[in-house]
């Protein structure tokens, strides 16, 4: 364990916090050299997030980001790049929708329905990742470049599968599956003073990162898990199947990711159709950065982007492109690991100089091989 | 997390030895004995669209976009930097085309579409060279970053603008176009008379002479200036020697950051001219135009193993399958007994090289296409466009000991810490 002394503490949170300034300041200068007032902006975005229904819209953002930045993370805690959630919980999220929808569905009791299409999804996720583990231990194809192929063949099939030939139904001019009947919908959470309500999963994305927490730092799996990200070699000598460990944390990424859907089709949306919310699996990646792969720095990134989100949707009425929040999320993601980066070397330095003067030299690396 | 990842699994091609004067000449009968293979199948078939000059006049619109990207990904591997990115620096370059293009003419939207995809490049440069973060990540940044700037851009300055919209730009005008007087019309009566391999020759011809933008012409340019800036001239070996071992250039005096600068901003050019080209030649900047072609031109360059032929040959192939989605069913069709023959030709390769379970899964796989050919009538459009990546996954596993990419490709180099 790492001492917590005050500057551990304030070197842990200087990273995040100096990354939200700069990217508050970026965004200051872009809306003062297009001609918009910040203050105004700020303010347009602070009345939005007062309001409880904004408050729900985040609260329910935050539970697919967290479900997809946790499925990004198992990948990252073992030098595993799985770029392919977005893939993953699109095709999950359609054909399970089309699951949930078929009609032999509904003499089954309601546990059961919604158990089988959270399954279903899983398992989609789950083997939609699983091709790029397998490819990547059978043939050594890098899973950054078999996830990008197969995020993009996944968006064929699905708009191969939503035709009304196919998996969908057409409704007026919109394509969507069959919509899920209320015996399969998870009940929601009423929130005071709007009648959005909260999805009911989220208590199961908050269950996710319990397990995700409990099976890394307390088991053995895990722990191979996170001693294969950290040396691949010393990981190899002391016998792990670095092999079996990327294809069964591949499966595990893809089936978390075949969450990520579930909240919005179980909870509100209740078909699969082309308004389904695209490109979460992206997010997910940049709130696993920000929130360092640990669970609870995931929630905290995943609420943030969740509100940054939702109360953007006041500012396109107050005339400023609400894009201003996408740029800052980009800067965000930008800044963020520069400034991880930046004090991993500050602390570097630092270690080097206390070891230095504990064996009486005063010289810093640099000056040494300078 | 670094783009180099786990090693697990990996196996690379040895150096080849290069400059064997007899590979080129090999290449050029392959490929003549493939295209002879399309034209039988176009005869066979009766998908005339197969090798029609209005398919390949398509084609080549949709492959310079792919190809400029995945020349774009060239320049930064080959320097060591994974650029993921593109498809950002490509958004840019739309938006850029379209701001300068509607205002000042198409030249000038070519421009600062090319110094937007540059400043992208820029950005990914300071991110990963200065500050050594992970490529793959910074590229994801850029891609996240990237079209909401374009978007809130075009809100910015399209809204209001004459014909423009909030994602929309007034329209653009385009670039020149060139015919060959001549050659163009005697190509297109033999093409009529649809012999076998004689007019399926003057279609292609007749495709690359008839009605090319400029902007065409320029990116084929590009193509062999690259080739020759890389591979003939000191700069290029100092580039290349980045990508491959940024240690012993170093300790050979080359400026190595210098140079992964240079690579990564050509390369966000480079993107940054593929959207350009794309908002130009469909006459207007658009949201989302790019469609994901900022990867497809990364999978051309993997298709082509680091190589600026084999990427040119993967964007043409892939173009091919992007404008074969706009023509007739019934050679969209033919392009699954197409893949079905490649699969089983890269199957007795493989056998003769015993590597026998490779040869029995391609073996597997195009039995299964060429079956599908004949069982169905027509293939649903949808899937053809995830035709380019299927075709680079499966590339990847079964021909992957062909491929051998930059040895220090996608790895963080530090100026000084050698071990």
């Amino acid at each position: 364990m790492k001492r917590l002394t005050p500057r551990a503490v304030a070197l842990a949170v200087a990273a995040p916090v100096g990354a939200l300034v700069f990217a508050a300041l970026v965004c200051v200068v872009i809306l003062l050299i297009t001609g918009h007032s910040p203050a105004d902006t700020v303010e347009a975005m602070i009345s939005s997030a007062k309001r409880p229904r904004t408050s729900v819209i985040a609260l329910n953002n935050a539970t697919n980001y967290y479900l997809a930045a946790v499925a990004v993370a198992i990948g990252f805690r073992m030098n595993l790049f799985n770029i392919g959630v977005d893939g993953q919980y699109r095709l999950a999220a359609m054909l399970s929708a089309a699951l949930a929808g078929a009609s032999f569905m509904e003499g089954l009791p309601s546990f059961l329905r919604i158990a089988m299409t959270m399954i279903a999804a899983m398992l989609v996720g789950a083997l939609w990742a699983g091709l790029a583990g397998f490819l990547k231990v059978t043939r050594g194809v890098s899973e950054v470049i078999s996830t990008i192929m197969l995020n993009a063949i996944a968006t064929a099939l699905v708009a191969f599968l939503l035709n009304p030939r196919r998996l969908a139904i057409l409704e007026g001019n919109d394509i969507r599956t069959p919509p899920i009947t209320e015996g399969g919908w998870v009940p929601n959470i009423p929130y005071p003073g709007t009648n959005s309500e909260i999805h009911g999963l989220i208590l199961v994305a908050a269950l996710v990162g319990f397990l995700y927490w409990f099976v890394l730092a307390r088991t053995r799996f895990g722990f191979e898990l996170r001693a294969t990200g950290l040396s691949e070699s010393a990981a190899v000598a002391s016998g792990v199947s670095v092999k079996k460990m990327v294809f069964l944390s591949m499966l595990l990424s893809g089936a978390v990711a075949g969450l990520v859907g579930m909240p919005e089709l179980l909870g509100g949306a209740h078909a699969y159709s082309l308004n389904f919310p695209p490109g979460i699996g992206f997010i997910g990646i940049a709130v696993a950065l920000l929130g360092r792969n640990h669970p609870l720095g995931i929630a905290f990134a995943a609420v943030l982007w969740g509100v940054l989100d939702a109360s953007s949707n006041g500012l396109d009425v107050a005339g400023v492109p609400k894009e201003i929040v996408v740029i800052m999320q980009g800067v965000i993601v930008l800044s963020v690991v520069v400034a991880y980066e930046l004090v991993r070397r500050y602390r570097v330095r630092l270690e080097q100089r206390e070891v230095g003067r504990a064996l009486g030299t005063t010289k810093p690396l640099e000056e040494v091989s300078a | 997390m670094t783009a180099a990842g786990l090693t697990v699994g990996v196996e690379t091609a040895p150096p080849r030895r290069g400059g064997r004067p007899g590979r080129w000449r090999w290449y050029l009968v392959g490929a003549f004995v493939a295209f002879a293979v399309v034209a039988l199948v176009r005869v066979f078939t009766g998908a005339d669209d197969l090798t029609s000059r209005g398919t390949v006049a398509a084609a080549l619109t949709a492959a310079v976009p792919i190809a400029m990207a995945g020349l774009g990904a060239l320049w930064a591997e080959r320097a060591g930097v994974v650029n993921i990115g593109l498809e950002g620096m490509m958004v840019l370059g739309t938006w850029g085309a379209g701001f300068a293009g509607y205002q000042w003419g198409p030249w000038a939207g070519v421009v600062f579409g090319l110094a937007l995809g540059a400043l992208g490049g820029l950005l990914h440069a300071i991110a990963t060279v200065t500050f050594g973060v992970d490529h793959i990540i910074s590229g994801v940044a850029i891609n996240l970053l990237a079209p909401g700037a374009a978007l809130f851009l075009s809100k910015q300055y399209f809204t209001d603008a004459p014909g423009g919209g909030q994602k929309q730009s007034p329209p653009l005008r385009d670039v020149p176009h060139i015919t060959v007087p001549g050659i163009s019309s005697w190509l297109r009566s033999l093409e009529e008379q649809h012999w076998w391999l004689v007019s399926d020759l003057a279609g292609v011809l007749g495709g690359l002479v008839t009605e090319v933008s400029l902007l065409t012409v320029i990116a084929a340019l590009l193509l062999v200036g690259t080739l020759y800036v890389l591979w003939r001239t000191p700069f290029g070996l100092r580039l290349r020697a980045c990508g491959e071992a940024p240690v012993a250039a170093e300790s050979l005096g080359v400026n190595v950051y210098k140079y992964k600068y240079a690579a990564v901003i050509m390369s966000g050019a480079l993107a940054g001219l593929g959207g350009a080209f794309l908002a130009i030649s469909s006459s207007q900047f658009r949201e989302g135009q790019t469609g994901g072609r900022g990867f497809i031109g990364l999978a051309a360059m993997i298709f082509g193993n680091w190589r600026p032929g084999g990427l040119a040959a993967g964007a043409g192939l892939f173009g091919y399958t992007d404008a074969m989605q706009l023509r007739g069913s019934d050679a969209v069709h033919a392009l699954l007994l197409l893949l079905g023959i490649a699969l089983l030709t890269l199957a007795v390769v493989q056998f003769r090289a015993r590597r026998v379970t490779i040869a029995v899964t391609a073996a597997v796989l195009g039995v299964a296409f060429g079956g599908w050919y004949f069982v169905t009538d027509e293939l649903p459009p949808e899937l053809v466009g995830a035709a380019p990546y299927v075709v680079t996954l499966l590339v990847l596993a079964l021909a992957a000991q062909r491929l051998r990419m930059p040895k220090a490709d996608g790895q963080i180099y530090r100026r000084g810490e050698a071990g």
